[in-house]
């Protein structure tokens, strides 16, 4: 009995010591919790638990960050000019950023959609839109490389893309703004926009395993603005859903113009049907010029081919296609429920989130219950297909994500802070501020069948204090929620590049395994390859200089090359002939009109470079490779055009003459 | 009793507070760099190395068609920092590598380059002189085999 007391007694003190002495903070008054920071440390040498894969907006780029550490891993290049890993500027890279209107260095990257088998995340490819010259790119997630880049004729704005069916059948685009058709007359007064432009829905088909895309079919459809998309999944697998604003078909001071209006449209496109009109013959062939990029990892270089024709259906001939589900002012979100039953449209002008049910959409079309017809699309009474409205959720709501658990998350720009609320009965169970005027949010999975409700991040436009001042330019905020309970919690606020739009997010095991460490120097077959050092060479074909030189801790073969001339067009085909993890060698000439090269173990990257001016130019490697990195250099001398020098290259043996070292001063 | 809680207490105020450092090395991450220790391991041999070569059966005279294809390996994966004679490049020149080493130990070192270079005492005097860590080439069994019989070709068996 008394051991029984010594030990309750014991037990009574741990407890008092555990109360008292934790040694934890207690931070009163602040939004954060003070086990914050533990939840989002990853200790030094280990890795985060979900890859984040975040648009980079106006830089053209796509970024990946890890979660919950908030840390940037790696910004992949797409759609904009890469110095630093010479995208763009090597003649192997330079055709992936060419288009109907030639080679484009830019571009607005908004929206990011990771391939799906079965509603769930696989983990193979993410999609990526080009905004401004409407494109569509696939980046490869075994090397976080872009592999594909598909331009979208008839279109402009490519903003409702590039979101993706639930077994990566399709990926869509569509145009947010309507423009004439790109073979009609284009040069016509703009005020006869309803007359004369046209909306275009793109579905770019996905082959099952190399990914390749293809535009499969396009639907022209009214002359409106298509703003975003979702697929259907599950039960509304076979169809897709758009928001559309603008209905007024408004050309100038959009911002009044195109606010007019009550309600505008989601737009549902039943692509099941759209494939049997293909197959029926129901398409029209149509000439257009677009431009397809595709990057082969085994000869590490891009073609780029134009393309000349695209299949069109006609949304106002081909009747039970396309439907319009009224929905309130100016929807922006369109986003699916993990059932594929709830389809939330979200006004960015409204009070209100009105949720429709796509079992009652169903059954107002088979009852033709329609409102009437816009532009030869019926159009469903807003009654007939709504679910229900969530009332005062907050002021414009904009995105929607979900936790998989019935709950839904929404973003409000206008009151800055993200809203929980149920699924089902539409109430608002917790809302927490953002810093500040959130856009898109994201819940890894949040958007397909199989949600991973832990965290959640918001991506917001507008910075202003959260770091320390940089001037009047400042990086994009963001800030990491932890919504595993019932109450969300503020953990993490961090900087991101350019401006994020959307994002995704999967859990680490189901890429990192299959990431690619280098490249087989035996698989390499780029014309230009340098198999060893021994077939290192120059050869002058008239006024080109093709120069097979290969890196490797650390020199250059060759690293002395003369009798290069002014006006030459010299290629340096570099090869890496390392065969381990990260060592990149970097590849740099004086003077160049050029970017740097930066080449990955096994593999070939081309430098050309037109020298203008006579004289020695040294070349370096300008990635620290080893002890001996600053010795990783040489030398081109470049003599006047017409100059006899003769073509020489070496290494090792271009030693000075006996009697130069013996009188330097000579 | 009281006297052996207030102990205990103060016990556990120390664990609790003062071992900050005990509770972060639990994630630290295991650093095989400390050659010292893995040398004064004696289960360790040094003229095997660290590898899974344990035992390379060698012919009494030349394979020629296995050298030849050990050649060409040294071609494309070996030959810019090796010369064939005794000179220096980046690494040592390979004449006379098949005496200085057994055949284990050199398939282990192409193969295993990184822990052989943490651990191996001959392995690390070679990088005192070359300062340059060899790069891991990820040879295959069977190239770092034609290896080894390109070498001994290098080294005069016929």
């Amino acid at each position: 009995m008394k051991r029984m007391k010594s030990l309750l007694l014991i037990t009574m003190m741990l407890m008092t010591v555990t109360e008292y002495f934790s040694c934890k903070p207690k931070n009163a008054g602040t939004a954060v919790n003070s086990d914050a920071a533990s939840k989002v440390y990853v200790a030094p040498g280990k890795y985060d638990e979900f890859y984040n894969f975040v648009s980079g907006g106006f830089s053209g780029q796509l970024s990946v960050y890890g979660l919950p550490s908030g840390r940037l891993l790696r910004v992949i290049p797409v759609f904009s000019v890469d110095p630093e890993k010479g995208y763009g500027y090597s003649e192997e890279t330079k055709p992936m950023l060419n288009t109907s209107h030639g080679f484009v260095p830019w571009d607005d990257l908004h929206h990011t959609d990771l391939s799906q088998t079965n509603g769930e995340i696989d983990g193979r490819w993410i999609f990526v839109n080009g905004n401004n010259t409407p494109r569509v790119a696939r980046v490869d997630l075994t090397t976080f490389r872009t592999h594909e880049i598909i331009e979208l004729p008839n279109s402009a704005g490519n903003h409702s893309s590039p979101f993706i069916t639930e077994n990566t059948e399709y990926v869509v685009a569509g145009t947010r703004f309507s423009v004439p058709p790109d073979n009609a007359n284009g040069d016509i007064p703009i005020n006869t926009y309803k007359q004369n432009f046209k909306g275009y829905i793109s579905f770019i088909s996905v082959g099952k395993e190399d990914g390749k895309m293809d535009i499969a079919f396009q639907i022209q459809c009214p002359g409106i603005n298509f703003d975003l998309s979702h697929a259907g999944k599950g039960k509304s697998h076979g169809w897709f859903f758009f928001s559309c604003y603008n209905t007024e078909q408004a050309n100038t001071l959009l911002e009044v113009n195109a606010s007019q209006k009550d309600k505008d449209f989601i737009m549902a496109v039943n692509w099941k049907k759209a494939e049997e009109y293909l197959k029926a013959g129901k398409g029209k062939k149509v000439s257009v010029k677009y431009a397809h990029n595709t990057y082969d990892e085994k000869t590490h270089s891009a073609t780029s081919e134009i393309r000349n024709e695209v299949i069109v259906l006609d949304s106002k001939e081909l009747k039970d296609l396309c439907y319009f589900i009224p929905c309130p002012k100016s929807p922006h979100g369109c986003d699916v429920d993990p059932t594929g039953e709830y389809i939330v449209g979200s006004g960015k002008l409204a009070a209100l989130i009105p949720v429709f049910s796509f079992d009652k959409m169903q059954k107002a079309i088979a009852d033709k219950a329609f409102e009437g017809e816009y532009e030869g699309i019926p159009v469903i009474k807003y009654e007939a297909a709504l679910h229900g409205e969530v009332q005062k959720p907050g002021l414009g709501p904009l995105h929607t994500e979900f936790d998989g658990r019935g709950n839904a998350y929404t973003t409000f720009f206008v009151s800055s802070e993200v809203v929980k609320w149920g699924l089902k009965d539409l109430q608002v169970i917790d809302r927490v501020p953002t810093y500040y005027s959130v856009g898109h949010l994201m819940i890894p999975g949040g958007d397909s069948k199989k949600p991973n409700g832990k965290y959640l991040v918001a991506y917001n436009k507008i910075t202003k204090d959260r770091y320390l001042p940089t001037g009047p330019e400042l990086s994009q905020s963001a800030q990491l929620y932890d919504i595993s309970g019932d109450k969300m919690q503020l953990l993490l606020d961090y900087p991101t590049i350019g401006e994020p739009h959307y994002a995704q997010a999967v859990a680490a095991d189901v890429i990192k395994d299959k990431s690619v460490k280098f490249f087989k120097i035996e698989e390499n077959a780029h014309p230009y390859l340098t198999k060893g050092e021994g077939e290192s060479k120059v050869v002058r074909e008239g006024n080109k200089v093709h120069i097979y030189m290969t890196a490797i801790r650390s020199h250059f073969a060759p690293d002395n090359i003369e009798g290069i001339k002014v006006g030459d067009e010299v290629y340096f085909h570099l090869t890496n002939l390392e065969q381990d993890w990260d060592v990149p060698h970097g590849f740099a000439v004086k003077g160049a009109l050029n970017a740097e090269l930066l080449i990955m173990p096994g593999e070939t990257q081309t430098l050309k470079w037109i020298p203008e001016k006579v004289g020695i130019y040294p070349i370096y490697c300008t990635d620290f490779c080893s002890a001996l990195h600053q010795e990783m250099s040489g030398y081109v001398r470049v003599s006047p055009a017409g100059s006899n020098v003769p073509l020489t290259f070496s290494l090792g043996t271009n030693q000075p003459a006996a009697d130069n070292t013996a009188n330097p001063g000579k | 009793m009281k006297k052996l809680l207030m102990l205990l207490f103060a016990a556990i105020y120390l664990a609790a507070c003062g071992g900050g450092g005990q509770n972060n090395s639990a994630e630290t991450p295991k650093t095989n760099t400390d050659a010292k220790t893995e040398n004064g391991n004696p289960s360790y041999d040094p003229n095997r190395g660290e590898g899974k070569f344990t035992k390379v059966e060698v012919g009494a005279s030349l394979d020629v068609a296995m050298a030849d294809n050990g050649e060409k390996v040294y071609g494309v994966k070996c030959g810019s920092c090796h010369k064939l004679s005794d000179e220096k490049l980046v690494g040592p020149g390979w004449k006379g590598v098949t005496s200085r080493h057994t055949p284990e130990w050199i398939m282990n070192f192409v193969t295993n380059t990184d822990e052989m270079l943490n651990k191996d005492p001959k392995a690390q005097a070679q990088l005192e002189i070359c300062l340059v860590r060899m790069p891991n080439q990820n040879l295959s069994d069977d190239e770092a085999r034609s290896l080894y019989e390109f070498m001994r070709k290098n080294d005069g068996v016929k």
